[in-house]
């Protein structure tokens, strides 16, 4: 199966509220049908079904005791869906930062031209060519007093 | 630096995204920054994107629209409705990207605490399903740029979501 099968399959199996609580459980360790299917009103064919669902979509595998198969969680693609949050994490990251940038611009320009400036002017980026040349000025008129 | 650190919560039995970060600004400011078109044109999305739409129409009832487009001509379009509006403090709208029915339909809510002339922006996003949270997430991927391999995903989870 592809890495994106495995992702759709991750995604559908995630949707279900049982399927979510069998994770739940197997995440403080493995277990047979039978125990999964106790704390449910469902019948065990219906539990076994969830299981497929959750071993196609491999967050979780099956030993190969004929008798018990017990389930374990299969935590990589869990681990994936960590990795989207990384992603929706670097998108707000530069969205922030360039926030950052641009409300220390829309505050510079608040105030009055010769009025005083801001207290926290983190870089010159912001500073037009201008501004650079004068602040350049104003310091070789005071060097050469 | 810490202060400046990106929040994010998103719980595995619950359909919601938290984030939280400060800004170095007064809450008015970055209300205008987060409702006012021609500012949001100026920082939000990757830098990548290019903003074709961007329109507001900022009152209880009013709609949003924004859409942007990727160097490959891929466009990414979201839209909602504004439910409250609490100048300078609180905002709740409707968040829908465009691919997906307006029933899945994330709800939003932006509130700015202002400390010592700092503002905490958090904001909660409250899906209809834990799988509408997950492919919200999810769609950092593409927001990234990283949708390599990926690019059949979002249509199965639309008939999944459809039904």
């Amino acid at each position: 199966m592809s890495q994106a099968h495995h992702l759709d399959a991750a995604f559908a199996a995630l949707a279900d509220p049982t399927r979510r609580a069998i994770l739940a459980r197997l995440a403080s360790g493995e277990a047979g049908v039978m125990e999964l299917a106790q704390p449910f009103a469902m019948s065990q064919p219906a539990i076994s079904k969830h299981l497929k669902v959750l071993e196609h979509a491999g967050l979780i595998s099956r030993g190969r005791d004929a008798q018990r198969r017990p389930c374990r969680l299969e935590p990589q693609r869990l681990q994936q869906i960590a990795e989207w949050i990384e992603c929706y994490r670097r998108v707000w990251e530069e969205n922030y930062s360039r926030l950052d940038d641009y409300l220390q611009e829309l505050q510079c320009k608040e105030l009055p031209s010769n009025g005083p400036q801001p207290k926290k002017l983190r870089t010159n980026k912001l500073r037009t060519r201008e501004q650079r040349r004068d602040i350049k000025k104003a310091g070789n008129h005071r060097s050469s007093r | 630096v810490t202060s400046k650190k990106l929040e994010i919560i998103a719980p595995a039995d619950e359909p919601t995204i938290i984030t939280r970060r400060e800004v170095d600004a007064p809450r008015a400011v970055v209300f205008d920054a987060f409702t006012k078109p021609e500012h949001l044109r100026r920082w939000l999305g990757p830098r990548r994107l290019t903003w074709v739409v961007c329109e507001s129409d900022l009152c209880v009832g009013g709609r949003y629209r924004w859409v942007q487009r990727a160097p490959d001509g891929q466009e990414f379009a979201f839209h909602g409705q504004y439910r409250e509006i609490i100048p300078p403090e609180k905002i709740v709208r409707t968040f829908v990207f465009e691919p997906y029915p307006d029933d899945e339909a994330a709800l939003e809510t932006l509130t700015l605490e202002e400390h010592n002339g700092k503002t905490m922006i958090t904001t909660l996003s409250v899906h209809k399903t834990i799988a509408g949270r997950d492919r919200h997430l999810a769609g950092g991927r593409m927001e990234t740029g990283m949708t390599d391999g990926y690019s059949r995903l979002d249509d199965l989870l639309l008939e999944l979501a459809v039904g």
